[in-house]
């Protein structure tokens, strides 16, 4: 189990930034300034990768914590952590 | 023993403060969404390109930036100066703000304050949703024994769902006792529900004032161990941090989409992909929900007996594997097919002109065959055509002619039905199945507080789980209808594309879910 946690680390840690260029081709191909659907907003193509850009900045440091082996053992209780 | 019924009618008092404004806040934060059209109608009218832009603001950043954000800044707190004053402080910033919402003039009256004023006010709610749940949530476990934190949790886990079904039942009391022109118009009956909302919070601050902080916070406060700095120790420290991460991949992200499909987009869907007439729609949710809220607290229960982890993952595979197959149900049952229509009634013409184009719509009353009842909508268009010919007159000279001849109407788009009423046994088979989906609501979510209070120390527990919980609600599961929507228009024709969202979000979480986390349950949460 724990070499399977670390190989799918990898798999996280690619799929952080790849959601993002999902996110920006989506936000290119949609934004119409003409368009009157929400997705053809620029507005909400800006609150959408700012908010998700961090997001999936975390998913990448997931991804690390996971083939770095930090996860192989999970806190008995939330003492450990402090 | 009289100490024990003491402590249990103690534990009750704590619940009971803790949900009852819990429910409110999301009551309060509810009906904006609910009432969204008339809002709009009210505070952004159409065509002024600066109101459209505060609407959205107000409809995605409320959401999506400031409910995080407000974990970030109410959990701090909550763990600086206790989970009593932050959740009473939430409560109030939320109930007068709706308050204010409902007392705000419409844009005719006041112009452009009136979106401005109606957008800080939103803001203001997302944020007070931010720091609400994770006080509440805190403050009854720290309140609870060991062995019994998810059955207690599990009430303030119904909260988020029965403030839903006290919007959708207030706001379908107003709307059945006046008339639409009534309920819409500046003053009107929509602004009933937040008005209602002062009442509602000024009980239940009442309640919360008469309530001592939490025993395992004034311990820790009395022994001077609060943290300095809450931000930092949840965020920067690795062995914290890294937990706060797999919280939110391994289960509140998908609980997220769960519950969002569940509770909202199961509502959307039957309005609009099904065609579903209001009062059946919200009716067949109302019955959904009132039958499987109770679920929530037996699966909290549950919880403590066989863990927290697998009831989760259980919901989410569940999600995943019946979504299609449900939201089929749902089309198949409401599909009108043209040649088992047994009456058809001419209702009503329209016509609309703009920029020389005539726009017809044309409204037709049916019955087929299987009991539905429905309207088609049918939009025609007719441009004046233009004929141009030359013509020669008696002295043989060619004389350029114009000739307008009659508009005659072609199809603009193609027919839509809607107001489909269902005759009794699909109504009922459809609140089976949105049971279903709450039922799935109440499998990720029921257990959720207790899993995300046990991951996390005292000293920084309110900011560390609030800010996963509020992301991969807020975030994950606000964005269904958007990536519904986006997928909608990427894949045309096909009214099932949208689920692939939160079937693929789901998915994601119950791989990390199940390779990652364990089902052991942290009996001691006063470290």
């Amino acid at each position: 189990m724990d070499s399977l946690k670390k190989t799918l680390g990898w798999l996280w840690l690619i799929a952080g930034p790849a959601f993002i260029i999902f996110l920006i081709k989506g936000a290119i191909d949609n934004i119409d300034l003409n368009g009157k659907k929400e997705i053809n907003d620029p507005v909400i193509w800006i609150i959408i990768l700012l908010i998700f850009l961090p997001i999936a900045m975390g998913f990448v440091v997931f991804g690390w914590y996971a083939i770095k082996g930090e996860y192989n053992r999970l806190p008995a209780s939330s003492e450990e952590i402090e | 023993m009289k100490k024990n019924d003491d402590s249990a009618t103690g534990i009750w008092k704590v619940i009971s403060a803790s949900s009852v404004g819990t429910m409110i806040e999301w009551y309060d934060f509810y009906i904006f969404g609910m009432l969204a059209k008339t809002i709009s109608t009210q505070f952004f009218p159409e065509g002024n390109s600066t109101a459209a832009l505060l609407s959205t603001l107000a409809i995605f950043a409320a959401g999506f930036i400031v409910r995080p954000f407000g974990a970030l800044v109410f959990g701090r707190l909550g763990d600086l100066i206790g989970r009593k004053y932050t959740f009473l402080l939430t409560l109030v910033l939320m109930g007068g703000a709706t308050f204010l919402i409902g007392l705000v003039p419409g844009y005719k009256t006041i112009g452009i304050a009136a979106p401005i004023l109606v957008l800080l006010l939103r803001l203001l709610q997302g944020l007070a949703l931010g720091g609400e749940y994770g006080g509440a949530a805190t403050y009854v476990a720290e309140h609870a024994p060991a062995n019994k934190r998810g059955y207690y949790t599990s009430w303030i886990q119904t909260t988020a769902t029965l403030g839903l079904f006290v919007a959708l039942g207030v706001i379908m009391l107003v709307k059945l006792n006046m008339s639409d022109a009534a309920f819409n118009a500046e003053w009107g009956g929509w602004r009933y529900p937040f008005w209602i909302s002062v009442v509602l919070v000024g009980l239940s601050v009442y309640i919360r004032m008469n309530m001592s902080e939490s025993p395992i916070f004034s311990k820790l406060k009395s022994s001077g161990k609060v943290s300095k700095n809450p931000l930092k120790e949840s965020f920067s420290k690795k062995a914290n941090f890294k937990m706060v991460l797999l919280a939110l991949f391994g289960a509140v992200m998908g609980q997220g989409v769960i519950w969002y499909t569940g509770q909202f987009y199961a509502q959307s869907f039957l309005e609009t992909k099904a065609g579903l007439e209001f009062e059946q729609s919200r009716t067949i949710m109302l019955w959904g929900i009132a039958f499987a809220t109770p679920f929530f607290v037996f699966w909290g229960w549950l919880s403590d007996k066989i863990g927290r982890k697998w009831i989760m993952m259980f919901g989410m595979l569940l999600g995943i594997l019946t979504y299609r197959p449900i939201f089929s149900e749902f089309l198949k049952d409401t599909r009108i097919a043209t040649e088992a229509v047994i009456n058809f009634q001419h209702a009503d013409t329209t016509y609309h002109t703009t920029d020389n184009i005539t726009y017809q719509t044309i409204v037709s009353k049916g019955t087929n065959s299987d009991g539905l009842t429905f309207n088609k909508i049918e939009k025609n268009i007719a441009r004046p055509d233009t004929v141009y010919f030359d013509e020669i007159n008696a002295d043989n000279e060619v004389i350029n002619k114009i000739y307008t001849i009659d508009q005659k109407y072609h199809q603009h788009e193609a027919p839509v039905y809607k107001d489909v009423v269902v005759s009794k046994p699909v109504y009922w088979k459809f609140v089976s199945l949105v049971f279903m989906l709450i039922l799935y609501v109440t499998m990720v979510y029921g257990p959720i507080a207790a899993f995300l209070v046990e991951m996390f120390p005292t000293k920084i527990r309110y900011t560390s789980m609030s800010l996963p919980y509020h992301i991969g609600n807020g975030v994950f599961g606000g964005l269904v209808p958007f990536i519904g929507l986006l997928l909608t228009t990427t894949f045309p024709g096909n009214d099932l594309v949208g689920l692939w969202y939160p079937i693929g979000v789901a998915t994601l979480c119950l791989i990390i879910g199940t390779i990652y986390l364990t089902n052991k349950i942290d009996n001691k949460v006063d470290d």
